[in-house]
């Protein structure tokens, strides 16, 4: 082997973390993934998703450390918990991954979601939207005689919501961040 | 102290301080910085390929013969699509091997420059890791990074893209001592797990060792400490393919090669034992057959490096994450410590049965009339060669898996078969690495006539370097496994099967100055076999054998092991039904 500096022994991971139980219900997990900025990374991910058939139903990713050179790929994915796990493990396989945390199953969590909103309409439609933004803490961003532009910041649940609400008042368009999550506490 | 030199430089001194002494390619335009280097230099062998595959196949020999990374060298575009197989099957069967490629200089790419492709995103699903290193002065880092991911864990292939800039400007010499990585995998097992497969081993009634590819990546130590552990315990013990020699085929406790073609008492074992402890093994679906039938009573213990290996396919009890070696020392140590116990009556009883099984003598065949039986024809090679130091390589087909059943392996890395891919074409190249990484050894590939063809070129790089390999090739004049499949799944329709248009192969080594032997009278066998081993160089073998033999014993795929075809008097027509044909 190469003479590099290897830290002797083992790491903190227990096996027991891979003993399984398995029902066949299919999950939803949101995975935080700390990886090495390097160009690429983002490729290994997608193609692992892609070529092993894993779902993704949300994927953010941007430099959370500039010195550390470190970027946080935040993924929503569902499967059955066989199919999770195995997702972790092969995460966990790729060269520039640093770290893979199941946010949904560490402990509790706060994840959010920033949406814009093109809302077009006139006379009581608009002022039911905007009436609506209101009630979900959406803030107008640009207007027009005829439209407004919302932003919203929330779970998904609750943009999904708004997006049904805005449906009959005109939405032209959304544009979606896809999910940030932490755990909370410490 | 960092010494500043060019990126070519930095090259041939990573390879050299990193132990290479052997790089096989092919230049081009985009290499050609390096290969200026490789010409003014002697610490490094340079052996030119036929094919960008065979230099990839002949590292994977030398690799997985010598325990040490393979390096092949190849130019940007065509020369770096060309290794994508060999790529592709390093990393299917975890060895380690190191690609350097060439690339267009750093301010061409993009704009579809000639011989440019896009080698990181081709190869990024077929390598370990890879690099495109765009200044030189990380080039001699990435190298070492790159040796240390190849060999350390779970092994595989690794590429490095150099553009022809890189390797002409000049930059600082990293050692390898100064690259730090965060790459280290954990090698000890989970003591508490290990101590709990220790307890499931001492009350075990029908237990059974499952062994694999891991073993013989582990290194020797991990071979011995095997071999140790079941002495001890006195457990039965199989193993996958990849895993032939890491116990010796002449060992008390050897019950063969299980899976879809191995040995019925192997496979008979594995659907009953109680207690199956894979080490470094995969549950391949060559090895599991149906999935909900595979082996229902045991309990599971799985030992792997790789934590997506365990659980994958098959749900296991006892998971133990970390090297063979590490795991079987403190396993070994653990099942000592708590007084050596076995239930001796109840594994006596299995052995009973075991031996049973064994009395059903599956590998028989009868060699009778003038025309050699494939199977003769490797009792015959076994015989004469097995006191040689012997290395086999084999390409892929039913000769692979007739080479599996009738050469005994006592030492691992004595075995290169590409398992995982099932590349024809890798054996001839293969040999060629494993000659070169072992002069004096005998190195013997057991060929198909067509895999043969598929890297044929090859036989000008073992006339060049002086290569003794030993081609034997058991020429049926078929794509004999898939007439095979065609004769037992659709209706002996033997579409496309034929090997038509031979080449005289004793001409065609006559043609590269090679020696050629043709052999059809299974009395002559033995004299040729002998005049193959007294050439001194590369011998082409023509065994000409029976061209309808089918490869036995068989697991029809979708089928449970305990329902296995034993030979040709098996109802093989009814054993496959059509949810097991679309399994391949
Ligand atoms: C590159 C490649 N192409 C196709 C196959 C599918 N295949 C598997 S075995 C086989 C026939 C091999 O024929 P031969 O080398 O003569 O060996 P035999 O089975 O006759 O011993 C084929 C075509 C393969 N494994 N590899
Ligand atoms: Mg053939």
């Amino acid at each position: 082997m190469s003479p590099l500096k290897i830290k002797k022994g083992a790491t903190s991971h227990s096996a027991y973390d891979l003993r399984p139980s398995f029902s066949d219900k299919e999950e939803q997990h949101t995975l935080a993934v700390l990886v090495e900025n390097e160009p690429g990374v983002l490729a290994r991910v997608i193609g692992l998703f892609a070529g092993r058939g894993y779902n993704i139903d949300s994927l953010t990713v941007a430099e959370v450390d500039h010195l550390g050179h470190r970027s946080r790929i935040t993924i929503v994915t569902t499967g059955t918990p066989q199919i999770i796990v195995q997702i972790k493990a092969q995460l966990g396989r790729i060269v520039d991954v640093h770290k893979v945390n199941d946010l949904t199953v560490e402990g509790p969590s706060v994840e959010r979601e920033l949406a814009l909103f093109k809302v077009q309409g006139t006379g009581d439609h608009r002022i039911e939207a905007i009436r609506l933004a209101d009630i979900f803490r959406a803030n107008v961003v640009d207007s027009t005689l005829e439209s407004f532009v919302f932003e919203i910041t929330g779970t998904s649940e609750k943009i999904d919501a708004f997006a049904e609400l805005m449906q009959p008042l005109g939405l032209q368009e959304i544009a979606r961040t896809g999910v940030a999550a932490l755990s909370r506490g410490n | 102290m960092t010494k500043a030199m060019t990126g070519a430089r930095m090259v041939v001194q990573a390879l050299i301080d990193q132990g290479v002494d052997t790089v096989f390619g092919y230049p081009g335009g985009a290499v050609l910085p390096i290969y200026d280097e490789i010409f003014q230099q002697n610490s490094i062998k340079h052996v030119l390929v036929r094919h960008e595959q065979g230099a990839v196949h002949a590292a994977e020999g030398y690799a997985r013969s010598t325990g040490k990374p393979g390096v092949a060298l190849v130019t940007s575009g065509p020369g770096a699509t060309n290794a994508v197989t060999g790529l592709t099957d390093a990393l299917m069967d975890s060895i380690p091997i190191v690609v350097l490629t060439g690339q267009v200089p750093t301010f061409m790419i993009g704009s579809d420059a000639f011989q440019e492709c896009d080698t990181v995103g081709i190869t990024r699903p077929c390598t370990k890791h890879n690099w495109l290193v765009k200044e030189t002065d990380k080039l001699a880092s990435v190298m070492h990074e790159a040796f240390h991911i190849a060999t350390s864990g779970r092994p595989g292939p690794v590429v490095i893209d150099i553009p022809k800039d890189v390797q002409f400007a000049t930059g600082k010499y990293t050692e390898a001592r100064q690259v730090e990585t965060h790459y280290n995998p954990q090698v000890k097992g989970d003591m508490e797990m290990i101590a709990e497969l220790a307890a499931a081993m001492e009350t075990a009634k029908r237990p059974l060792f499952y062994t694999g590819g891991g073993v013989i990546n582990s290194g020797p130590a991990a071979s011995q400490l095997l071999r140790e552990l079941v002495a001890a315990t006195g457990f039965p013990i199989t193993s996958t393919l990849m895993g032939l020699g890491c116990y010796p085929a002449s060992g008390e406790n050897w019950l063969g090669m299980l899976g879809m073609h191995g040995l019925y008492e192997a496979n008979m074992a594995m659907h009953d034992c109680d207690l199956m402890i894979n080490i470094g093994a995969r549950f391949d679906d060559r090895i599991t057959g149906r999935l909900d039938a595979f082996s229902p009573s045991s309990t599971k213990a799985h030992i792997d490096i790789d934590a997506s290996s365990i659980n994958k396919v098959i749900k296991v009890d006892i998971p133990i994450l970390g090297d063979v070696a590490h795991v079987l020392e403190d396993l070994l140590n653990v099942w000592k410590a708590r007084g050596r116990k076995t239930d001796k009556e109840n594994v006596q009883k299995w052995w009973h049965q075991i031996n049973d099984w064994k009395k059903v003598d599956c590998l028989a065949f009868e060699q009778k009339g003038k025309v050699i039986k494939p199977q003769y024809a490797l009792s015959r090679l076994e015989e004469l060669t097995k006191k040689h130091d012997r290395y086999i390589c084999t390409e892929v087909g039913q000769h692979q898996m007739w080479a599996a059943q009738y050469l005994g392996f006592e030492d691992p890395n004595r075995w290169m078969t590409s398992g995982g891919l099932g590349t024809m074409g890798y054996g001839f190249p293969a040999s060629i690495g494993v000659q070169m990484g072992h002069p004096d050894a005998l190195v013997i590939n057991v060929a198909g006539e067509a895999s043969w063809l598929m890297n044929m070129q090859e036989l000008g790089t073992a006339m060049q370097y002086g290569l003794p390999v030993k081609q034997f090739i058991l020429n049926n004049e078929r794509l004999g496994m898939v007439r095979q499949w065609q004769e037992l799944l659709h209706g002996e329709r033997y579409s496309s099967s034929w090997s038509e248009s031979l080449p005289d192969f004793v001409k065609l080594a006559e043609a590269f100055g090679a020696k050629g032997i043709i052999c059809s009278d299974p009395d002559d066998l033995d004299d040729a076999i002998m005049e193959m081993l007294n050439h001194d160089g590369p011998v082409l073998f023509d065994c000409l054998v029976e061209k309808h033999e089918n490869c036995f014993p068989m697991i029809p795929s979708g089928k449970p092991h305990n329902e296995m075809l034993l030979g040709e008097n098996a109802d093989v027509a009814n054993a496959i039904k059509s949810d097991g044909a679309v399994m391949v």
